[in-house]
């Protein structure tokens, strides 16, 4: 399980959420996202965009399976990078 | 030869493509097996992940990369797990795939419909795309929409503001509708993107097949399909003049308008959302003259919250800043109906409750309003203006609601004014400009009210115009009460923008034209040739016809 606060300007919409959806499916690991309560599966677009992640809220990323601890990190990275 | 109504003027030369909602009849339950009806859905799938790469393909080279991302946001949706699982459920239970697709995609559109944010409606027209596009694969049914290769001229029923999210600005060369007039969203929109269009040609636009070569001439309000060589050549000719013309009116960019005899004029652009901001920063014009706020609260469920309101009226504010911006207060009911609101269906919406009246009495929808302009105000040049007053005692009640709201907003700063667009209101200007500080005159309205046609109806419309003898008269006596009591008196309606009449305006003492983003160099090179001349003004009184008043104005 990894924190991490959401950098981009526009929230885990438009662009950043194509790019966490695409990266977490290149994993095997099961990953729900979590903010603000809600919890959303991390492969799923439509999960996502539900979540309605803004600027600088805080997520919390989990991924079981065999590549759950690189799974967590290339997140974490993707969503605490601050996108222009 | 096909005839409408000129809505925006210029020529187009291009291929016609229509735009038609195909209705395909969504079959609930399945004839096949459950598994058939599972390979029938994942073949489908299939192909639409195709069809999406080919369009990304396609886009990313003829359009550019950005541009082509839509698709692949469009491929991750048609691909969602989650939604996938939900329309397995259906199949299982024996339903058909177009009835999954519907059921499943129309509650996540609903869902993203509800999000307080533009971007999320956004996604609600992806999902209404996808969703259309898979059931026309499953029923075989040929894909229309548009390929972005060649320059097309758009071919549709009536252009909802919502179509125009798709319309893709490079390669729409113009509109042609079956419905519509003048003022119609359709014939604004055209205007506001300065391309040329037709509305209103009715049923015979059934002659146009798509693929068809079309030549839309703006001008006349005329279109040729698949013209021989002569005319195309004679057509390009115009184009050709037509292109040296807007290159000479280059000059007038960035310029003062200002007359002859040293009188500044403000030229203003109408604008009807955020979106156009680009057109008017482009046009140079000197502010906006009317800001249509009713577009946050149109083509959605629920009311625009003040939050929402304020990032709108702040972004136009800033953008504009140092030069005033008119915001008009919400205008809703007559032609602009809205679901959420519950209006009842009147009988005459033009005569019933709308605007300034629904204002009056949902008094909490007012405030939300008025406050999220007064915070707007330290942004900008702030004028709040209210539609469809018809007495002083509606102004005075309006005006006391505004001056509690600004009491609760610190350092709020805003001018106040009205839009004569009523015959009580144009006799009692001197009366109401007491309490104001301008008029802007909304001559569409006025023009409807005062020789009682509606510009949308057919059989009628063509009984309204702006050279009528006493819409003349009416002008005069609106600009002079105005100018008396030392308050600056405009104009936002269509007439503003036609460049015969501008000459009276000034004669007449109007200070502020405010017309669609493409007029204003044209406007401005007409001012800044003008010498007063306030003995015209009094010819008028002699018009007695519409024929009189065009040669008046020399058309």
């Amino acid at each position: 399980m990894i924190k991490v606060v959401m950098a981009s300007e526009h929230g885990l919409h438009a662009r950043p959420a194509s790019e966490f959806v695409a990266k977490a499916t290149q994993f095997d690991s099961e990953i729900t996202i979590e903010s603000n309560g809600n919890e959303a599966n991390a492969k799923s677009i439509i999960n996502v965009l539900g979540l309605g992640v803004q600027h600088l809220d805080e997520v919390i990323i989990t991924a079981t399976g065999s590549d759950a601890k690189d799974a967590e990190k290339a997140l974490a990275e993707l969503l605490g990078a601050s996108h222009a | 030869m096909l005839k409408g109504i000129k809505a925006s003027d210029g020529i187009a030369i291009g291929v016609a493509k229509w735009i038609k909602e195909v209705e395909i009849e969504i079959i609930e339950m399945s004839f096949i097996s459950v598994e058939d009806e599972k390979s029938r859905y994942l073949k489908a799938k299939e192909q639409g992940i195709i069809r999406l790469e080919k369009l990304k393909a396609e886009t990313a080279e003829k359009v550019g990369s950005y541009e082509a991302e839509v698709f692949e946001a469009h491929k991750q949706l048609l691909m969602d797990t989650v939604m996938e699982k939900e329309i397995f459920q259906y199949l299982e239970k024996g339903h058909t795939t177009e009835f999954g697709y519907e059921t499943v995609i129309n509650k996540y559109i609903k869902m993203f419909e509800q999000m307080d944010n533009a971007y999320m409606r956004e996604r609600a027209l992806d999902l209404k795309d996808i969703k259309m596009n898979q059931i026309r694969i499953l029923n075989n049914v040929e894909d229309n929409s548009p390929s972005l290769s060649e320059d097309m001229i758009l071919v549709t029923y009536d252009l909802t503001p919502s179509e125009t999210v798709k319309i893709n600005k490079a390669h729409t060369l113009g509109f042609i509708t079956e419905i519509g007039g003048e003022t119609s969203h359709s014939a604004i929109i055209a205007r506001t993107m300065g391309i040329p269009a037709i509305v209103g040609v009715g049923k015979t636009l059934e002659h146009i097949k798509d693929g068809d070569e079309l030549i839309l001439d703006g001008l006349k309000g005329e279109i040729h399909i698949n013209p021989d060589k002569d005319l195309k050549a004679s057509y390009q000719e115009i184009l050709k003049t037509l292109s040296d013309e807007k290159a000479s009116l280059e000059s007038y960019k960035n310029q003062a308008s200002v007359t002859l005899d040293g009188q500044v004029i403000e030229i203003a652009c109408n604008i009807a959302s955020v979106e156009d901001m680009p057109y008017v920063l482009e046009s140079s014009a000197d502010g906006i003259g009317l800001f249509r706020s009713e577009f946050l609260y149109m083509n959605r469920d629920h009311y625009p919250s003040e939050e929402e309101q304020f990032e709108a009226y702040k972004a136009v504010l800033e953008q504009m800043a140092p030069k005033p911006v008119t915001i008009r207060t919400m205008d809703v009911g007559g032609d602009k109906a809205v679901p959420y609101m519950q209006l009842e269906e009147e009988m005459n919406p033009f005569l019933g409750f709308r605007a300034i009246r629904i204002c009056l009495e949902d008094q909490d929808m007012f405030r939300t309003q008025l406050r999220a302009l007064l915070r707007a105000s330290k942004y900008g040049r702030l004028r709040i203006m209210f539609p469809m007053i018809a007495s002083l005692e509606e102004l005075l009640e309006a005006k006391a609601i505004l001056e509690a709201v600004s009491a609760e907003v610190p350092n709020a700063s805003y001018e106040l004014g009205i839009m004569i667009e009523i015959p009580a209101a144009a006799m009692i200007a001197d009366l109401l400009a007491e309490h104001v500080d301008f008029f802007s005159i909304g001559t569409n309205d006025l023009i409807q009210y005062t020789t009682a046609v509606d510009r949308m109806n057919a059989k009628v419309s063509k009984l309204y115009s702006p050279y009528h003898p006493a819409f003349i008269r009416l002008l005069d006596r609106i600009i002079s009460a105005g100018n008396a009591a030392g308050i600056e008196v405009g104009m936002c309606g269509n007439v503003a923008g036609k460049p015969d009449f501008i000459p009276l305006l000034l004669n007449m003492g109007l200070k502020e034209f405010s017309m669609s983003p493409d007029m204003v160099l044209k406007a401005r090179k007409i001012v800044n040739h003008h010498q007063l001349n306030k003995e015209q003004v009094k010819e008028i009184y002699q018009l007695k016809n519409i024929e009189e008043v065009k040669a008046f104005l020399n058309i």
